[in-house]
C-alpha cells in the first residue's frame, strides 16, 4: 500500500513537474480520429493544459463531424486533428487559421520539416507519418520456400501457392470494405501504376484508361485471394483476421501495428508477424501506396485567446522528446528526438522508395467518394473494369459540376 | 366535436407541425434548386514533410466575396434533379438510342445510381410489406386462441424485435451470417462451397436485409391486429359457429371486415417505414451491394468529404415524392370510404 501511494506522489509530482506551460487561461477542444497514437498525442498536450478547459472528442467518424462543428460560430472545436485528405475540406471552406504567429511565438520545440505550409502561410503541424505497407507471417512463408514479396504480383503468387497447399483458404487481406477503404486501395493502387487522377492544369478525371484497368484487375485478383466478405472489412476486421491465423500477407496501416504486436493474443502469430515496405505494382518502381501525415489545425471561427492555449497545449505535445521516446511502438513521429524501432520499418521503406503523398487537391474528396460506391460492382464480377471507370467518372462528373469544380 | 373546438385542439400540434416538419422540408425543397458557385482556385506552393509540389486550393478570398453576395450559391433549376446521380434523364435518353435490346437498356438504366437505389427500395417495401402484415396477422391469429396464462410472456417475447435497437439486431445478424460466424459458416458446409458468402452476394444481401426487415416489422404489425382482434364482437362469431363456418370461413367473413381499417392503417405505416429503409444498410456493411434512397441522401451528407446539400435535397424531396405515390391508392381508397360513411 505505501508502496503505490509513493508510486502515486511520485507520478503526481513527476508529471507536474514537466508539464507547466502557463496556460492561464481559454477553453481547448479537440477532434481527432481514434487509434493509439492521437490518445497519446492529446494525452501529452493535456499534461499542460494549466488552468484552461480541456476537452476532447476522439472519433473514428471524425470526418463526418468536422466541417459542420467547425462552420459553427464560434466553433464547437478549437481544434482538429487532421490528414493530407482531411483537411481539404477544411481549406475549402476556409474554417482553419493560420499558424504562422503562433508558431514564432509558442513553437519553439516544433522542426520545420513538421510545418505545413501552403502558399506560404502554416496551415497545421505535422507530428505523425503514416502508410499502408505488406505484412507477413515468418513462418508460413518459411515453411513454404516463398522469398517475402516486393511487388504485387509476388503477392497474388505467394498467396495462390498458400492457398493451394490447403495451409489458409483465404491467405491474403486488405481493407476493401465498401465506401472510403475501398477507394483508398484503388488510390495506392493507381499510383502504384504511375497514374494521375486528372488531367494536367484541371479538374477533369484522368482514370478510365490502361492504368486503370490494370489497377482494378489487380485488385480483384487480390480480392479473390482474401475472405469472401471483404467488401464489408475494414482495418479493425482485416485485423481481427490476423490475430486469428486466418491470413499470411496483409497490406494494413502502419499506425496498427502496435495493437498487432501487442501482448493481446496468440503469442506464436505475433511472434511471426513481420513488417516490410509496401509492394509495386506492374513493374513500377513507386511503391502502391500513398504517405500520410497526421497533424494539428486550429479553427476560424473561435477565439484568439482559445486559439492561443490550444496551440500552445498541442505544441508542447508535438514537439515532446519525451512523448516520442515512451511511446516510439505507437507511430513514426515526426518529432525531433525519435528513434525508429522495428515497427517503423513500413513508413521508412516506402519514404526511402520514394512513395507519394497523398494527392492534397480541393477535389480529390469526390473522386474518393465516387471510386469508392461505383467499383464494388466489378469486383463482384457484375460488369466490366471500363464500365467500372467509365461510371466512376460519370459520378464523379456529375458531383463536380454541382460543387462548382468542372 | 365542432369545427371549432377541434381547431383550437389541433392549434399547438400544427403550429409544430408546420416550424419542425412543414418549414425543413420548404427549405429543403429550395437548397436542391442551387448548386455550389463555380470554384475559383489558384495554383500555390504547398510543403509538407515530404516534400514541396505546385498545386492548386480555393481561393478563399474570392470564394467568400461570391458567397457572400449570393449565399444560397448558383441556381441550377432541376439541373441537380436531371443530372446523372438522379434521374439521368440525358443518359436514358442515350442509352434508349444506342441499345439494340431492351434488356440490355434494362441493364444500362440500373446501373445508374438513383435507379439501382431505387429498384432496392421498391423491392424492399413490396416483399416487407406483405409479409409484415401477413406474419403479424397470422401471431395475433394464434396468440389470441392461446390460453390467458401463459399469453402475457408470449406476447412479450413477441414484440422484442421491435424492443432491441435496429442498428443492434442488425449487427448481431451480421456477426451471425460472417463467414465465419453460425449461420454463414454452416451454409458454407451444407453447400460444400468454402467461398461462398451471404455478405459478398448481391442477392443473397437482399435476401438478408429483407428477412431482416419482416423480423423487425412483423411485431408493430401483431401489436395493432392483436388489439384489434380484442374488440371483435363474440355474437357473429358464435352465430357463425352454429350456422358451421370453418375457421378460415369464420376469419374470412367476420374478422377481417371487422379489423379492415386497421389494416389499412398498418399497411400505410409501414409502407411509409419500409420506403426509408436506412439502418439495416449500415448495420450490414451492405453499401456495396444494397444501396436506398435513404442511404443515398446520407452518403451525399455525410462519406464524402465535400458535403453535396444540393444532391442530399434532391434525393430527400423525391423520396417524399415516392412516398406520396405509393401512399395515392390507398389514402384515395380511405377517402372515398369516408365521404361514403357520411
Amino acid at each position: 500500500m505505501r508502496k503505490i501511494l509513493v508510486t502515486l506522489l511520485f507520478l503526481l509530482f513527476g508529471t507536474s513537474a514537466y508539464a507547466d506551460c502557463n496556460i492561464k487561461s481559454g477553453s481547448i477542444n479537440i477532434l481527432a480520429n481514434d487509434f493509439p497514437a492521437l490518445r497519446t498525442f492529446v494525452e501529452t498536450s493535456k499534461q499542460c493544459k494549466g488552468s484552461a478547459d480541456f476537452k476532447v472528442t476522439h472519433s473514428s467518424e471524425h470526418n463526418k463531424i468536422a466541417v459542420p462543428a467547425l462552420t459553427a460560430n464560434p466553433s464547437e472545436f478549437s481544434a482538429r486533428i487532421a490528414a493530407n485528405s482531411s483537411i481539404v475540406p477544411l481549406m475549402n471552406q476556409d474554417l482553419i487559421r493560420p499558424l504562422d504567429d503562433l508558431v514564432k511565438k509558442y513553437g519553439k520545440g516544433i522542426q520545420d520539416s513538421q510545418l505545413i505550409t501552403i502558399d506560404g502561410k502554416v496551415m497545421a503541424v505535422a507530428f505523425m507519418a503514416n502508410t499502408q505497407h505488406l505484412y507477413y507471417r515468418e513462418d508460413v512463408l518459411k515453411d513454404m520456400g516463398i522469398a517475402v514479396p516486393k511487388t504485387y504480383e509476388e503477392v497474388v503468387a505467394a498467396s495462390e501457392k498458400i492457398r493451394a497447399s490447403g495451409k489458409m483458404k483465404y491467405p491474403y487481406a486488405a481493407a476493401y470494405k465498401a465506401g472510403w477503404n475501398l477507394a483508398e486501395e484503388f488510390v495506392n493502387m493507381f499510383i502504384g501504376h504511375g497514374g494521375e487522377f486528372f488531367k494536367a492544369g484541371s479538374a477533369q478525371p484522368n482514370i478510365n484508361n490502361a492504368k486503370g484497368v490494370a489497377t482494378l484487375n489487380m485488385l480483384k485478383k487480390l480480392s479473390e485471394l482474401s475472405n469472401p466478405d471483404y467488401l464489408t472489412h475494414d482495418s479493425e476486421a482485416i485485423k481481427v483476421e490476423w490475430e486469428s491465423g486466418n491470413v499470411a500477407l496483409m497490406t494494413l496501416w502502419a499506425s496498427r501495428s502496435g495493437t498487432l504486436l501487442d501482448d493481446e493474443g496468440d503469442a506464436k502469430i505475433t511472434a511471426a508477424t513481420k513488417l516490410t515496405g509496401p509492394a509495386t505494382v506492374g513493374g513500377g518502381n513507386i511503391p502502391a501506396a500513398t504517405l500520410w501525415w497526421d497533424g494539428f489545425t486550429l479553427a476560424k471561427n473561435r477565439s484568439d485567446a482559445d486559439a492561443e492555449a490550444t496551440f500552445r497545449a498541442l505544441a508542447h505535445a508535438a514537439s515532446n522528446k519525451k512523448m516520442v521516446a515512451d511511446a516510439a511502438d505507437q507511430a513514426v513521429w515526426l518529432v525531433e528526438g525519435f528513434v525508429p524501432g522495428p515497427k517503423s520499418i513500413g513508413v521508412i521503406e516506402a519514404v526511402k522508395m520514394g512513395a507519394k503523398p497523398y494527392p492534397m487537391l480541393p477535389q480529390m474528396g469526390l473522386m474518393h467518394g465516387a471510386l469508392g460506391s461505383e467499383i464494388v460492382e466489378f469486383l463482384q464480377g457484375k460488369e466490366s473494369a471500363e464500365q467500372a471507370l467509365k461510371d466512376v467518372e460519370a459520378a464523379y462528373i456529375s458531383k463536380a459540376k454541382e460543387q462548382g469544380f468542372l | 366535436m365542432p369545427n371549432k373546438t377541434f381547431f383550437w385542439f389541433f392549434l399547438p400540434t400544427g403550429l409544430a407541425m408546420i416550424l419542425f416538419i412543414g418549414l425543413p422540408i420548404i427549405s429543403t425543397g429550395i437548397q436542391s434548386f442551387y448548386a455550389q458557385h463555380d470554384q475559383v482556385v489558384k495554383e500555390v506552393k504547398k510543403c509538407d514533410p515530404f516534400g514541396c509540389t505546385v498545386s492548386i486550393v480555393v481561393d478563399n478570398e474570392e470564394t467568400t466575396k461570391i458567397r457572400d453576395a449570393k449565399p444560397l450559391g448558383k441556381f441550377n433549376g432541376f439541373g441537380t434533379y436531371t443530372d446523372r446521380n438522379h434521374l439521368a434523364v440525358d443518359e436514358i435518353k442515350k442509352f434508349w438510342n444506342e441499345t439494340e435490346s431492351f434488356g440490355a437498356f434494362v441493364d444500362q438504366v440500373t446501373n445508374l445510381p438513383f435507379y439501382k437505389a431505387l429498384i432496392f427500395t421498391l423491392t424492399y417495401c413490396l416483399f416487407v410489406t406483405p409479409n409484415v402484415l401477413l406474419l403479424g396477422f397470422i401471431i395475433a391469429l394464434s396468440l389470441n386462441a392461446v390460453a390467458r396464462k401463459i399469453r402475457g410472456p408470449l406476447i412479450f417475447g413477441t414484440i422484442l424485435p421491435m424492443i432491441v435497437t435496429p442498428l443492434v439486431g442488425s449487427l448481431v445478424l451480421f456477426w451471425m451470417i460472417d463467414s465465419q460466424g453460425i449461420i454463414g459458416a454452416n451454409i458454407q458446409n451444407l453447400m460444400n462451397d468454402p467461398y461462398l458468402s451471404l455478405k459478398s452476394s448481391k442477392t443473397l444481401t437482399w435476401i438478408t436485409i429483407i428477412i431482416y426487415g419482416i423480423w423487425h416489422h412483423s411485431p408493430f404489425a401483431f401489436v395493432v391486429f392483436y388489439a384489434a382482434l380484442q374488440t371483435v364482437p363474440q355474437e357473429p362469431i358464435e352465430a357463425a359457429i352454429i350456422d358451421g363456418a370453418s375457421r378460415l370461413q369464420r376469419i374470412k367473413h367476420i374478422v377481417l371486415p371487422h379489423i379492415y381499417p386497421v389494416v389499412t392503417f398498418v399497411a400505410l405505416i409501414s409502407l411509409m417505414d419500409n420506403f426509408r429503409v436506412f439502418e439495416p444498410i449500415i448495420g450490414f456493411s451492405a453499401e456495396g451491394s444494397a444501396q436506398s434512397l435513404s442511404w443515398l441522401i446520407y452518403d451525399n451528407l455525410v462519406n464524402e468529404e465535400v458535403i453535396l446539400f444540393g444532391s442530399a435535397a434532391a434525393t430527400s424531396m423525391m423520396t417524399i415524392i415516392g412516398i406520396a405515390i405509393l401512399l395515392a391508392p390507398v389514402l384515395i381508397r380511405t377517402w372515398k370510404e369516408f365521404k361514403t360513411a357520411r
